[in-house]
């Protein structure tokens, strides 16, 4: 089963809701929730540069008979997946601290929005 | 020798986790010993930086995995004339920092955190600057400015959260553009090295995704040096940050894994001879020339010390941008080469003396604050007569940016303009031309209102500030004189081969790409890699 350009459109679909919500949205938390969905969207593209349909795992032993060509052309590519799992930490820790802002903003100001949390100006 | 590379990130890195147990016995304790162990570690990576100047250019493989035949299948690191320069950079302002946060940030609680924060962003933005891999750039990148989002909530008042939280937000943003942009490169090229990549796009015509590619770069990493269409953040974040970090995010963070990473990118990876490399040129051009003008613009308007400085880091910038713009125009168009040079030489040379006096500026109006306790430009004054140390390390540092020979801002910027006249583009070297006279004039008004006038009663007591912090100050305002003294000694370890790092563009793809494969499973599966079809 194929799914043609689906996902790629769905990718960008995220893309352009996370960037609407950043960019649009007053209340901290919508923000935030923007940043993630933003993330898994680029998550999302760079899994389907590796993506093959009907791919094996690329995972290979020393006792395969497979040869090198026919592993290599027959599998998934594993680079841009370790790619997203660092990705996805690096986006733990900045959500960890956007979060940990939003917690001490509120502290502080008594609203998660964004136009009333104006001191900063010019 | 070339094995001492990976100290550069190893022992900053190490410091920034041992720090934190200071704090073991709550946010008060912590005494002298992590900030002199910060201290000592600053001073090492300074020695060190210093001692690689003018070293052929060197790589290291981390692991050491192409010896083992597998020659594209290894991270490396990449120390050549430009990584040279911006390393010495880094590190002398990480160092007189650290020594101007000795006394500082004593008044803040939970110091071991700020110091663990500290090592962690120079860990970071020293790996940046070494990294031959495109995605090693990103990971430090992360690593770096994460550090410093913490860093500039470090006060956690409202002010401090409001930036933070701004400035958090528009950097993931860009962060995953940037992301984007390599996801990109990786499937045109199946490489993440940036030898490996610049070799295969040289092959490769301009399709519509090397320009996506380029396009996603200048975005996230225009954000990240604030150019004038991404600016919005700096003028918050850097001024809610203590005083030595506002210097080490507007002297280092935003050319480490701003401008740097767009010049290696654009000549060393896109290449000057590609119809990207044009574009990518012209692109900065005019980046280059808005925030020159905008910044300086917004800036004279402004009453807050840090702010007004924050602004003059845009324009500054903007300096950079435009002289690397013109040099990498005049080589797409295969003008003369020396033209080329020169443009690039002023503008990394600006860069390196931006470093100098904009981290001296910052350290000055934190000195005022430290003393006065505010930094609006209207309650401040006569501060010539009570703390004559940071008033003369203020005057140097104001007639450096404001282009007044003999200090370097003045050399850095006489050569942009000559450069930029030869270039052919006469319209923006009468704009730098001006845009230097309009700095002078917003310098005059901080000399005019923080230094002259009459002390305002409140202050009278007043006195100067600690040893350390004036120790810091007098350093960066006789580098300030040096480097614009001495540029015939300096310039031939330190600027020279920076610039022929960029003029030699793609034959970076020559020098530091792995060795030739030699071992056929890994060829097969490398040469297929970033090739898969949906």
């Amino acid at each position: 089963m194929t799914l043609g350009v689906l996902p790629y459109v769905l990718a960008l679909v995220l893309t352009f809701i996370g960037l609407y919500v950043v960019v649009a949205k007053k209340n901290i938390i919508k923000i935030i929730l923007g940043v993630i969905m933003l993330e898994h969207a680029v998550n999302l593209f760079l899994l389907l540069l590796g993506y093959r349909s009907g791919g094996t795992a690329p995972i290979r032993s020393p006792g395969d008979t497979v040869s090198a060509e026919a592993f290599a052309a027959g599998s998934v590519d594993p680079l841009p997946q370790a790619l997203i799992l660092t990705s996805i930490v690096i986006g733990l820790g900045c959500l960890a601290l956007m979060v940990s802002l939003a917690l001490r903003l509120h502290e502080k100001f008594g609203t998660f929005d964004m136009t009333r949390i104006r001191e900063l100006r010019g | 020798m070339n094995d001492w590379l990976p100290l550069f990130v190893i022992i900053p890195l190490g410091v920034g986790f041992i720090a934190p147990l200071g704090s073991l016995r709550g946010p008060r304790a912590g005494g002298n010993r992590i900030p002199a162990l910060a201290l000592l570690t600053g001073l090492l990576l300074l020695g060190g930086s210093l001692a690689w100047l003018g070293r052929e250019a060197a790589v290291y493989w981390i692991g050491g995995w192409p010896s083992r035949g597998s020659p594209t299948v290894g991270l490396s690191l990449v120390c050549d004339g430009l990584s040279q320069m911006l390393l010495v950079t880094i590190n002398a302002i990480a160092f007189i920092s650290l020594l101007y946060s000795w006394s500082y940030v004593r008044r803040y609680s939970g110091q071991p955190l700020y110091y663990s924060l500290f090592m962690i962003m120079l860990a970071g933005m020293n790996a940046v600057v070494l990294s031959g891999d495109v995605f090693n750039v990103f990971v430090f990148m992360e690593v770096a400015v994460i550090a410093s989002y913490a860093l500039v909530a470090f006060g956690t008042e409202r002010p401090e959260l409001e930036a933070a939280f701004k400035y958090v937000v528009l950097g993931s943003v860009s962060s995953l553009f940037v992301l984007l942009g390599i996801g990109l490169l990786y499937n045109l090229t199946g490489q993440l090295n940036m030898a490996l990549i610049a070799e295969h796009l040289t092959g490769l015509p301009p399709t519509p995704a090397v320009w996506l590619a380029a396009g996603c770069f200048i975005m996230g990493f225009g954000l990240k040096a604030a150019m004038v269409p991404f600016h919005a953040w700096l003028p918050d974040a850097h001024p809610s940050a203590p005083a030595p970090i506002s210097a080490m995010l507007s002297g280092v963070l935003i050319k480490a894994v701003g401008v740097y990473v767009v010049c290696r990118l654009m000549f060393s990876v896109f290449g000057m001879a590609s119809p990207t490399g044009a574009a990518y040129a012209n692109v900065l051009i005019v980046l280059g020339a808005l925030s020159m003008l905008i910044g300086v613009l917004l800036a004279v308007g402004q009453w807050d010390f840090k702010r007004l400085l924050a602004y003059h880091s845009i324009s500054q910038m903007g300096y950079v941008v435009l002289a690397v713009g013109v040099g990498a125009a005049v080589l797409a168009a295969e003008g003369s080469p020396s033209v080329a040079a020169l443009a690039i030489f002023g503008g990394l040379f600006h860069m390196v003396n931006h470093a100098a006096f904009k981290s001296l500026l910052f350290l000055c109006s934190g000195s005022a604050e430290y003393t006065c306790g505010t930094r609006d430009l209207h309650e401040l004054g006569g501060l010539k007569g009570v703390m004559p140390m940071t008033s003369g390390c203020c005057r140097v540092a104001a007639l450096s940016i404001a282009g007044v020979p003999p200090f370097n801002g003045f050399w850095s910027k006489l050569i942009i303009v000559v450069a930029l006249a030869l270039a052919g583009y006469w319209g923006l070297a009468a704009l730098a031309a001006v845009v230097s006279f309009m700095t002078l004039l917003s310098f005059i008004k901080v000399q005019r209102y923080v230094l002259e006038g009459d002390i305002p009663p409140r202050l009278s007591t007043v006195g100067e500030v600690p040893v350390p912090m004036r120790v810091a100050m007098a350093g960066l305002a006789i580098a300030c004189l040096l480097l614009g003294v001495l540029v015939p000694l300096h310039k031939g370890v330190l600027i020279e081969p920076a610039t022929t790092a960029l003029t030699e563009g793609q034959t970076y793809a020559v020098r530091f790409r792995p060795a030739e494969p030699v071992d056929e499973v890994y060829v097969t599966v490398v040469e297929t890699a970033g090739r898969v079809e949906p």
